[in-house]
């Protein structure tokens, strides 16, 4: 609904604060640039980039809403939209985010001992450790639970063996947290969650190429690794319901519809790009009717999955609290981004085909390679035949289909 | 569901136990079966505007509550649930719209209350031929004396049958398909050389083809400026599209959730075949539709509430979403109810042929994607 928001003076007490810390504290060279990508990317910050992310690590405002007492901002989640507010009015983006502020750090704040999170959740704070995530395995994809990672009591260790597939980041991760198998007699019930140094003897990283080009993910092996026994997070064979919990949080954090692939085309609006690339009638119209007719179709299912966001927003703030609306959000979203790429690649025609060198435009071949890379948002989080499952039990009361 | 007021959830709740009570399908379908001409039962019609529905976006002084096009969204959602024929919709919504839009205030004094009061059924005879073309206006009046004279026809025009007024729009210069050149009228029911012939539809409901002979009205008839009556009526038309999305939300919405039953109950191979994967995923694919076209048709109404400039995408966006919804939705049922789904004992077919008719009133899917682009100038 539209009804104007009623201001609230401690809210807006906030905001003042907020406003004044960021003016003082955010680098204005660092306008729209986003340097958690790079530190994800495995580049080590330096100069404003490294004074941001100190200042932010400082204030745990790159985690807002976690505890003050390991270092996290503190703040209500009406608070941290503020702050999202206030950074997004300057173009400052958090230098603090992967796989550890989007997933892991909210498990480990569930689920973790005391100590863990004493030891952990600091250095996620700050952003001094990066970590990476050991679920999927070569034969264990949709069917994660088929893990077969092992994981042996040896006393005062466990002895770690197995592969581990997709590990995004995996070749500049501090950490892992990894599902291994500790029971092979059940399936769901012999499964541990267990953190593992990824400086440990034995870990072997191999970066895999993708059809895009790119690598952003790894096969990471592991021979006879040592991990000590204060490393497994929650109970003994007691890991599919954190891991499950893990990947809610990695779910709404995906399918958000347009990823960060590919801006550079998209950004100038697929409508000028058609006019541009295909041409235009007398009345203006976009000459192949054809096409521009699933432009609009296109336009209008972007347009309805950022209505239905915003509504899921505003009953997640009512007395109704969040509504099974989000159930819907990563197929969604996904759906729109892999359709968006197609339409932009059928739209630059064979300017829409060049893989390197001369003859395109970066643009060109960005977007090329981010309607390749897209391919992948259906397939990981959960596939897009998965999400459907999750609807159909959970949602819609359904049976197990198995 | 869009955040609510506690009036508005008050209103929701009220509407969601008179269709359970008084107005569930076989409400409708009795409607049907007794070859009532007029495709709505007049008893109904009087309880609900004696529960305020007629006047909800009738301002206060003129005898309405004033609460809004997203508060009558929600009463069109319940009674879309069950598929109540009424007037709210041509009455209560279209015609309304088109006094309030543009309406002098004479006339609105003249109208107003009395469809509030449920006491005059209005229609808005807008389309020519048989696809929506608001601008494609032939139906001439020409000025006679200090008046008009009309000649021409309409159809499929909603209650046109039953209506005591009509909201007529006609072409008082230019030529069919110019935007400018339309001029709204006031015209009686009974006026004299107005032939109404009442239809029988697919979704059994009062609609009538007219013909207009030498039909004279007086200057006060014209609703708005003489020539100017495209912007008027375009607004009123994206009011009707809204409500009426919102009836077919509503629609879409129980077909689903019987289907869903029916997936749950009945058994084949031993199990039932809600388990069966190939089902599971239709459904998940309907339930995600029908969330993302909540969110365009809650949009559009509280666009319209708060006079938004984004009226006229949000509308088309709101239609054509519900189009495709009711669409997919409604042939579904059938299929997944199988052969019961096909008997006209069984509540499938009502839902399909009341979905369809609804797509194509005030524009198909089609109608819509088009305006949307032309709207946002490609």
């Amino acid at each position: 609904m539209s009804a104007a928001e009623k201001l609230d003076p401690e809210l807006e007490a906030f905001r003042a604060d907020a406003r004044a810390w960021l003016s003082e504290n955010f680098p204005s060279s660092l306008k729209d640039r986003d340097v958690a990508m790079l530190t994800m990317a495995g580049i080590s910050l330096t100069g404003d980039a490294k004074l941001w992310r100190d200042r932010m690590g400082e204030k745990g405002w790159g985690t807002p809403t976690w505890p003050k007492q390991y270092g996290g901002g503190g703040l209500s989640s009406a608070q941290a939209r503020v702050l999202q507010q206030e950074m997004a009015r300057i173009g400052a983006r958090s230098p603090i985010a992967g796989m550890g502020v989007m997933m892991f750090g909210p498990t480990l704040l569930e689920y973790g001992s005391e100590e863990q999170k004493q030891r952990h959740i600091p250095k996620i704070v700050n952003g001094a450790v990066r970590w990476c995530q050991g679920y999927s395995e070569p034969n264990a994809g949709s069917d994660l639970a088929a893990l077969r990672t092992q994981a042996v009591d040896k006393g005062d260790h466990y002895l770690v063996n197995g592969q581990k597939i997709w590990t995004s980041g995996a070749q500049f991760a501090d950490w892992c947290f990894c599902l291994v198998r500790t029971d092979n007699t059940k399936k769901h019930e012999g499964i541990s969650f267990l953190l593992i140094d990824m400086k440990s003897p034995g870990i072997e990283v191999r970066p895999i190429k993708l059809i895009s080009g790119d690598s952003p993910f790894c096969e990471t092996f592991f021979t006879d690794v040592k991990v000590p026994k204060e490393n497994l997070m929650g109970p003994l064979n007691g890991g599919w319901t954190i891991g499950k919990r893990l990947l809610q949080f990695e779910r709404a954090g995906l399918g958000d519809g347009g990823g960060s692939q590919g801006r550079a085309l998209n950004a100038r609006g697929i409508e000028q790009l058609a006019k541009d690339y295909v041409g235009v009638d007398d009345d203006g119209r976009i000459a192949d009717a054809e096409l521009r007719t699933r432009i609009a179709e296109h336009q209008m299912n972007a347009k309805a999955f950022a209505l239905t966001i915003a509504r899921a927003r505003a009953e997640a703030k009512s007395a109704y609290g969040p509504s099974a609306t989000t159930s819907i959000m990563k197929n969604a979203g996904s759906r729109l981004q892999q359709e968006r790429a197609e339409l932009l690649l059928e739209i630059m025609g064979a300017q829409g085909l060049g893989w390197d060198g001369e003859g395109f435009s970066r643009e060109e071949i960005d977007s090329t390679r981010a309607w390749l890379g897209g391919k992948a948002v259906t397939i990981y989080g959960g596939t897009y035949e998965i999400q459907n499952n999750i609807i159909a039990k959970r949602i819609l009361g359904l049976l197990d289909h198995q | 569901m869009a955040v609510l007021s506690e009036e508005q959830t008050m209103l929701r709740d009220a509407a969601k136990s008179w269709v359970s009570e008084k107005s569930p399908v076989t409400a409708f379908r009795k409607v049907r079966d007794s070859g009532n001409a007029e495709g709505f039962d007049r008893d109904a019609w009087r309880e609900m505007a004696e529960m305020g529905w007629a006047g909800i976006i009738i301002p206060e002084e003129f005898g309405g509550s004033g609460m809004g096009y997203l508060t009558l969204g929600l009463v069109l959602e319940e009674t879309g649930r069950t598929l109540t024929a009424s007037p709210l919709v041509s009455t209560a919504l279209a015609a309304t719209s088109a006094l309030i839009v543009g309406g002098s205030n004479a006339q609105k004094q003249a109208w107003l209350p009395k469809i509030a009061e449920g006491k005059a059924i209005a229609a808005l005879a807008v389309d020519e031929a048989a696809h929506h073309a608001p601008a494609k206006i032939a139906l001439k009046a020409t000025k006679s004396g200090s008046g008009w004279t009309l000649s021409g026809k309409k159809t499929f025009v909603l209650d046109g049958g039953a209506a005591d007024v009509l909201v007529v729009a006609a072409r008082t210069s230019g030529k069919s398909g110019d935007a400018n050149g339309i001029t709204l009228f006031l015209v009686p029911g009974d006026a004299k050389g107005l032939m109404r012939q009442k239809l029988k539809s697919v979704d059994s409901r009062g609609v009538a083809n007219l013909a207009f002979e030498n039909v004279e009205v007086g200057a006060d008839a014209v609703i708005g400026s003489v020539d100017q009556g495209y912007g008027i009526l375009e607004s009123t038309l994206d009011r009707a599209r809204a409500g009426l999305a919102a009836e077919m939300l509503g629609m879409a919405t129980q077909a689903f959730e019987t289907t869903l039953d029916y997936l749950k109950t009945r058994v084949q191979f031993g199990q039932v075949i809600g388990t069966f994967q190939a089902l599971q995923h239709r459904a998940a694919k309907m339930y995600t539709d029908l969330e993302l076209t909540r969110s365009c048709v809650e949009a559009a109404l509280s666009a319209i509430d708060s006079n938004s400039n984004e009226v006229p995408q949000l509308v088309s966006l709101a239609k054509a979403k519900a189009n495709e919804l009711a669409h997919l939705v409604s042939n579904e049922m059938v299929q997944m109810h199988g052969g019961i789904g096909m008997t006209d004992a069984h509540d499938a077919g009502l839902y399909l042929k009341r979905a369809r008719a609804a797509e194509a009133t005030f524009g198909s899917a089609a109608f819509h994607r088009d305006r949307y682009a032309s709207l946002l100038e490609y």
